[in-house]
């Protein structure tokens, strides 16, 4: 019975580290890339700057969404794993 | 541990941003003058408003005369929950509340709302220029098979919205507090300054974004208008 437990919690971690390591792969190219073109058109463009940058924070943000999106689920699983507390409710009572 | 922040917590969090964000207002706005080198912190309120103003304008490129309120609003309780957190105890003078200022747009349902508010400011900032037709027509935009994508997408970006901003700022507080129980001297102090850093860019981001979205509700109508 304890043993179910045990199992849950024990997958439980080693899919949260999964998640965030593979989860911020992705978004870390998708960055790396972005940042890359927006400096190399600063420095070809100077005059636009200013339009670049803001269009280039946008980006970054809709990019580091997916990463967000992993963390919260890595959250979720090691502080309050749902899964969890329903088999230790079930097993308690 | 940093997940659960109490209600009575958030509240008084909330109520200290906006005492803060009045006090400064009511502060500055107690003797204005009309010169033309306003001295002091009317010249510091004028720069924020202006630089909020011009990003508006450069955005929406029109006036930014509907947008300012709600966005500088949007901006600045942000920015001040966020600059905040390098205080530790505001929530001490009540007894029996955890020690220590958590930023309330660290917890979701602060978030949630300010997310709600964008959710429902884009329609009401299309339909009070341009008419509930033109707002309706936008869903059709390009073509009509895309009605049910729009819709997904009008939902999935106010839920992207909240989770981005309680993510990064919650991702924060935890990485101050594992570093507090690792290397408890120097090492959080420099999470910290980078934390003011990341609070600032989110708060940059989510105005710019629910200004975006906005802009974005509009000048398909504009467009449509002119055609």
């Amino acid at each position: 019975m304890t043993m179910d437990l045990v199992i849950i919690g024990a997958v439980s971690m080693v899919v949260a580290g999964l998640t965030i390591a593979i989860g911020s792969i992705g978004p870390a190219l998708g960055q790396g890339r972005a940042v890359s073109q927006a400096l190399a058109s600063i420095a070809q463009q100077p005059d636009s700057a200013n339009t670049i940058t803001r269009t280039l924070f946008v980006g970054l943000a809709m990019i580091e969404s997916t990463a967000i999106y992993c963390f919260v689920v890595t959250m979720i699983l090691l502080f309050i794993n749902p899964f969890w507390r329903f088999f230790a409710e079930r097993l308690g009572g | 541990m940093t997940l659960d922040i109490s209600f009575w917590e958030l509240m008084i969090n909330t109520w200290v941003v906006m005492a803060v964000l009045v006090v400064c207002s009511w502060l500055v706005s107690r003797n204005l003058t009309s010169e033309i080198h306003p001295t002091g912190l009317q010249n510091w309120l004028e720069a924020v408003v202006e630089a909020i103003d011009g990003q508006i304008r450069e955005i929406s490129a029109g006036d930014s005369k509907p947008y300012l309120a709600f966005i500088g609003t949007l901006f600045l309780f942000i920015l001040t929950s966020n600059v905040l957190a390098i205080f530790p105890s505001m929530a001490q003078l009540v007894e029996g509340l955890p020690k220590v200022y958590h930023a309330p747009t660290s917890s979701l349902e602060t978030t949630a709302a300010l997310a709600l508010a964008v959710f429902f400011a884009v329609p009401l900032f299309s339909i009070s220029r341009y008419g509930l037709r033109h707002y309706l027509g936008t869903y059709l935009k390009p073509t009509p098979i895309m009605l049910p994508f729009n819709i997904i997408g009008e939902l999935s970006r106010t839920l992207a919205l909240a989770m981005r901003l309680f993510g990064n700022m919650m991702s924060g507080v935890i990485v101050v507090a594992i570093a507090i129980s690792i290397a408890p001297l120097v090492f959080p102090v420099v999470l910290q300054l980078f934390g003011l850093l990341t609070g600032s860019i989110q708060a940059y981001i989510f105005a710019v974004l629910a200004m975006v979205y906005i802009a974005s509700a509009s000048k398909t109508q504009q467009k449509a208008g002119g055609k």
